[in-house]
C-alpha cells in the first residue's frame, strides 16, 4: 500500500496482513534496496483475539509513495532480528519487544528504550556492556546533569584519555504518552501533544491536527497550512538559537552564549505575541491556526527583520573565532556512510550530507506555495552542525519574510476554520502523519478501530533514532568533546521517553 | 576584535531593569471568570479541560472555580463557553504559597499576594542557589527556568543562582510530574541538599500532575513528604511568574 504524502490515510482492508517473519523479510528486502525506515512497532491487538499483536512498518523509498506492511504475530514470537544486516532497524526493534515482547533473534544491542511498562523503577538494571583490560575505565554521568537539562544516563568505557564506547541509557523521563493519548476526547488532545515534547510543541500540533483532518475527510484551507508553517519556522529558529547558544556557552564562547540567548528572546517573544506562549502552545488546534491580522504580520516582520542583520553578525563572529573553529572541526565526526547505516534524520544527518527533508521532498500546501532549499553540509563533525544550523536559520528567515509579505496568502483569515467539529472520524483506517520538526522528521501514526474510535496512537520523536547517532559520534574521541558533541546533536529525551 | 565590539554594540542593553513591573505581550496568562449566569447543566469547560483544572460547584453566582495548580494555561476552556464567562490577561503573578490559594473564581479574582517569609528573607534574601530537578518535564519548562540566568531576566544580580551540584544548593527547583523512572534520582538529589533547604515546584506537571495527573507512569509520593515553600503555575511558567513570586517571598526589594 503506498502513497506520495507526507500525510496518508490507509484503508486497513487495503493493507494485507502477513506473518512476522514474512513482514521482516520484506522490510530486510527493502532495507537492501535503499530504502529508510521510518518507524516500526507492535502493539496488543484484543480484537482480534488474546496475546495476538498487530505490527506495522511504515518504510520511505528514496523517490515517491510512503509504503505500509502489516503483519499478526503472536506474543512472544520470535525472528530473525534485521538490525544484524541494518543497524539503522535497531532502536525499532528494540522498542516493538519492550512493547510487545516480540523477540529479535541475534539482535546486537537488545536493551530496553525507555523502561516502560513492567520494567518502570528498574533503571539500575540496566545491561551495560562490559569493556576489560588494562588502561580501561568508565566514567558514569548522570541520570541529574549539571545544567538545567532533561535526565539520561552516559556512561563512556574509555581506554586511557579515549571514549572507546559510550552506551546512553534513557527513560527516565517516561510519562506514558502513548496511553494517555488514548482516555481523553480525540480532538481534544492537543495540549497533551503539546507537551509530548514541549520544545517541539508545533511540530507535534501540526502533525496531530493534521491527521484528524484527513481521517474526518475535512481538509482546511490554504492560510491555515501557511499559518502552522509559519508556527513552525518560528519554532525551529527558537529551537536552532537554543543549541547555537549552547554550544557557544560549552566552549566558552561567552559572547555566543548571551548574544543567541537575546536573539531566541525576540523569536519566542513574537510567539507569543501570535498564540499567546512563548512555545507555540495555542497556535495550532485541529481545523484552526492562530489568524495572523495585519497587525501580527507586520510585527512578526518587523521582529525577523531586526534580528536577520544581529544573527549574521555574530554567526560571523563565532565562525572567524579560531578557539572555535580549533573546537568543533574534526570533534565528533559521523560520516555520511554511518549516517546512513544507523538511520540518522533531521539536521543531524543533513549536517552529515544526507539530503533528506521532508520540507523540501513533500512540500503540502505551505512550502509549495514557496520552496524551501535544503541545507546539508559534508563534513559531519560539530562544526557541520553548528553550519548547519546557521544556514537554516538563514533559510527559515527569508522563507518567513517571503511568506509574511505575500498577500495572496490572506494570513488574516486563517482562523477560520471550515470545520473544526469533532467528526466522525473515517473507521479502520490507518493515518500516518510526518512534520519535519527542528530535530528532523516527528512521526505520528493513528489507527482507528470499526466504530471509527482511536485504538492506537505511534509517537516517534526522531530523537530516537539520533540518539544512537551521538554515541557512535563520540568514539576516539575525548569526554571532555562529550558536552560539544551531545550539544551539537541536542536529541530531546522526553521525546525519546514518551 | 572589531567584530566582536560590533556585537557588544549590537547587543545594547539587554535586561529587564524592574521585573516586577515587566509585562509580557500577548501572554495567555490568569483565567478571569465572569460573574455571567452560567447556561442551565453547561459543563462545557469542564469537559474540554485538558488536566482537570475546572470545577464547578452549586455556588450560584460564583460556580466556575479553576485551579492554576492544574490549568495548562491552553485557553481551550474560553471558546466553549456558551456565557462567554471565561478569558485570560496577561497577569504573570500566579505564584502562591500554598497548594490551596492557587484556585480563582469570579468572587476571588486574584490570587493573595505572597507574603514575605522573615525567615528565608534573611537566610536567602540576599543568595538563594538553586539545583533544578526535571522529573518528567517536557523541556518546556527547564528551558523556562534556564531563561531565568539569561541576559534579559538576570536573576542573578538578586544572587539567585543556578548552580550544578545539589551541595551547593539551597532549594531544589522541580519540573515534571515527578515520573516512577526519575523517582529515586530525585530523592537521592533532594537528601545532597544541605539543610536548610526548600523545593520549588515549578509548572503544573510538578504542581499537580498537569496533564500527566492521570498516568500510572508516576510516582508522586516525594511531594507527600515535602511540601513546596513557592508553587509557580504554568505550563511552561512563564520566566516572570517564578521571578514575581521568589522575589516577594524573600522580599527583595526591586
Ligand atoms: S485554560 Fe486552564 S482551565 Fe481552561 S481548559 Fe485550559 S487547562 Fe483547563
Ligand atoms: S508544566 Fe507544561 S511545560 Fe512544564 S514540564 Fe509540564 S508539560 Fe512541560
Amino acid at each position: 500500500m503506498t502513497t506520495a504524502q507526507a500525510l496518508a490515510l490507509f484503508p486497513l482492508r487495503d493493507i494485507a496482513a502477513t506473518s512476522l517473519q514474512e513482514l521482516m523479510q520484506l522490510c530486510g528486502q527493502r532495507l537492501q534496496a535503499g530504502e529508510r525506515l521510518l518507524t516500526l512497532f507492535g502493539r496488543p491487538a484484543p480484537e482480534l483475539g488474546v496475546n495476538i499483536i498487530v505490527v506495522t512498518a511504515v518504510l520511505q523509498p528514496a523517490q515517491g509513495a510512503l509504503v505500509i506492511l502489516r503483519a499478526t504475530a503472536q506474543r512472544g514470537e520470535h525472528y530473525r532480528c534485521l538490525t544484524a544486516q541494518h543497524p539503522a532497524a535497531q532502536i525499532f526493534e528494540r522498542e516493538l519487544w519492550e512493547q510487545t515482547g516480540l523477540f529479535p533473534d541475534d539482535h546486537p544491542w537488545l536493551k530496553p528504550v525507555r523502561f516502560e511498562g513492567e520494567r518502570q523503577q528498574r533503571m539500575l538494571e540496566y545491561p551495560f556492556f562490559k569493556v576489560r583490560g588494562q588502561e580501561v575505565h568508565e566514567v558514569g554521568v548522570g541520570p541529574i546533569h549539571a545544567s538545567v537539562i532533561e535526565p539520561g544516563h552516559f556512561r563512556f568505557m574509555c581506554l586511557g584519555e579515549n571514549v572507546h564506547h559510550l552506551e546512553i541509557q534513557l527513560g527516565y523521563q517516561h510519562r506514558g504518552v502513548e496511553g494517555l493519548l488514548l482516555r481523553r476526547p480525540v480532538w481534544q488532545l492537543t495540549p497533551l501533544v503539546e507537551s509530548i515534547c514541549g520544545d517541539s510543541a508545533v511540530a507535534y500540533a501540526w502533525g496531530y491536527g493534521a491527521a484528524l483532518e484527513l481521517m474526518s475527510n475535512q481538509p482546511v484551507a490554504p492560510a491555515i497550512q501557511a499559518s502552522r508553517a509559519i508556527a513552525l519556522e518560528m519554532e525551529r529558529i527558537a529551537m536552532h538559537l537554543a543549541t547555537l547558544g549552547g554550544m557557544a556557552t560549552d566552549i566558552a564562547f561567552l559572547q555566543g552564549g548571551a548574544t543567541y540567548g537575546r536573539l531566541r528572546t525576540a523569536i519566542i517573544n513574537a510567539s507569543q505575541r501570535v498564540c499567546g506562549n512563548r512555545f507555540g502552545r495555542g497556535w495550532i488546534r485541529p481545523g484552526q491556526a492562530k489568524p495572523l491580522s495585519e497587525a501580527l504580520q507586520q510585527d512578526l516582520t518587523r521582529t525577523l527583520r531586526a534580528f536577520a542583520p544581529d544573527f549574521t553578525q555574530i554567526n560571523q563572529l563565532m565562525l572567524a573565532a579560531r578557539s572555535v573553529q580549533a573546537r568543533l572541526h574534526g570533534t565528533g565526526t559521523v560520516s555520511q556512510q554511518a549516517a546512513l547505516d544507523l538511520g540518522l534524520t533531521g539536521p543531524v544527518a543533513r549536517a552529515s550530507g544526507v539530503a533528506l527533508d521532508h520540507r523540501t521532498q513533500w512540500p503540502g500546501a505551505a512550502y509549495g506555495h514557496a520552496p524551501l532549499p535544503m541545507v546539508t553540509e559534508p563534513d559531519g563533525d560539530c562544526w557541520a552542525r553548528m553550519r548547519l544550523r546557521m544556514r537554516e536559520v538563514d533559510a527559515s528567515l527569508a522563507w518567513l519574510l517571503q511568506l509574511l509579505g505575500d498577500t495572496t496568502l490572506n494570513l488574516s483569515q486563517a482562523g477560520q476554520a471550515q470545520s473544526s467539529t469533532p467528526a466522525a472520524l473515517q473507521a479502520e483506517a490507518l493515518c500516518v502523519s510526518l512534520v519535519e520538526g527542528t530535530r528532523g522528521p516527528v512521526l505520528q501514526v493513528l489507527e482507528t478501530s470499526a466504530k471509527g474510535e482511536l485504538r492506537h496512537y505511534k509517537v516517534q520523536d526522531p530523537s530516537t533514532a539520533n540518539w544512537f547517532g551521538l554515541a557512535f559520534a563520540m568514539r576516539d574521541n575525548a569526554i571532555s568533546d562529550f558536552p560539544i558533541c551531545n550539544k551539537s546533536f541536542d536529541l530531546s529525551y522526553c521525546g525519546n521517553d514518551l | 576584535m572589531f567584530k566582536s565590539i560590533a556585537v557588544r554594540k549590537s547587543q545594547g542593553t539587554q535586561y529587564i531593569p524592574d521585573l516586577r513591573a515587566a509585562t509580557p505581550g500577548g501572554f495567555r496568562g490568569k483565567p478571569v471568570i465572569s460573574d455571567a449566569a452560567c447556561a442551565d447543566g453547561c459543563q462545557a469547560c469542564v469537559q474540554v479541560c485538558p488536566s482537570r483544572a475546572v470545577r464547578l460547584e452549586p455556588t450560584q453566582p460564583d460556580p466556575v472555580h479553576i485551579d492554576l495548580g492544574r490549568c495548562v494555561l491552553c485557553g481551550d476552556c474560553e471558546p466553549v463557553c456558551p456565557s462567554r464567562k471565561l478569558s485570560f490577561n496577561n497577569d504573570v503573578k500566579l505564584c502562591a504559597t500554598s497548594r490551596e490559594a492557587l484556585t480563582v473564581s469570579s468572587a476571588h479574582p486574584n490570587l493573595d499576594p505572597i507574603k514575605v517569609s522573615k525567615a528565608l528573607h534573611k537566610r536567602f534574601g540576599r543568595s538563594l542557589k538553586l539545583r533544578s530537578v526535571s522529573a518528567g518535564g517536557c523541556s518546556g519548562c527547564e528551558m523556562e527556568i534556564n531563561a531565568l540566568s539569561n541576559v534579559n531576566f538576570d536573576l542573578g544580580r538578586y544572587g539567585i543562582d543556578i548552580v550544578a551540584s545539589p551541595r551547593h544548593a539551597d532549594a531544589l527547583v522541580l519540573s515534571g510530574p515527578i515520573t516512577r523512572n526519575m523517582a529515586q534520582a530525585l530523592q537521592i538529589c533532594w537528601d545532597a541538599i544541605p539543610e536548610p533547604k526548600l523545593v520549588i515546584a515549578v509548572g503544573a506537571c510538578a504542581i499537580s500532575g498537569g496533564v500527566f495527573a492521570d498516568s500510572d507512569a508516576l510516582d508522586r509520593q516525594f511531594l507527600d513528604n515535602f511540601k513546596p515553600a513557592l508553587y509557580v503555575p504554568g505550563c511552561p511558567a512563564h520566566p516572570l511568574t517564578f521571578i514575581s513570586g521568589i522575589m516577594d517571598l524573600l522580599g527583595i526589594a526591586p
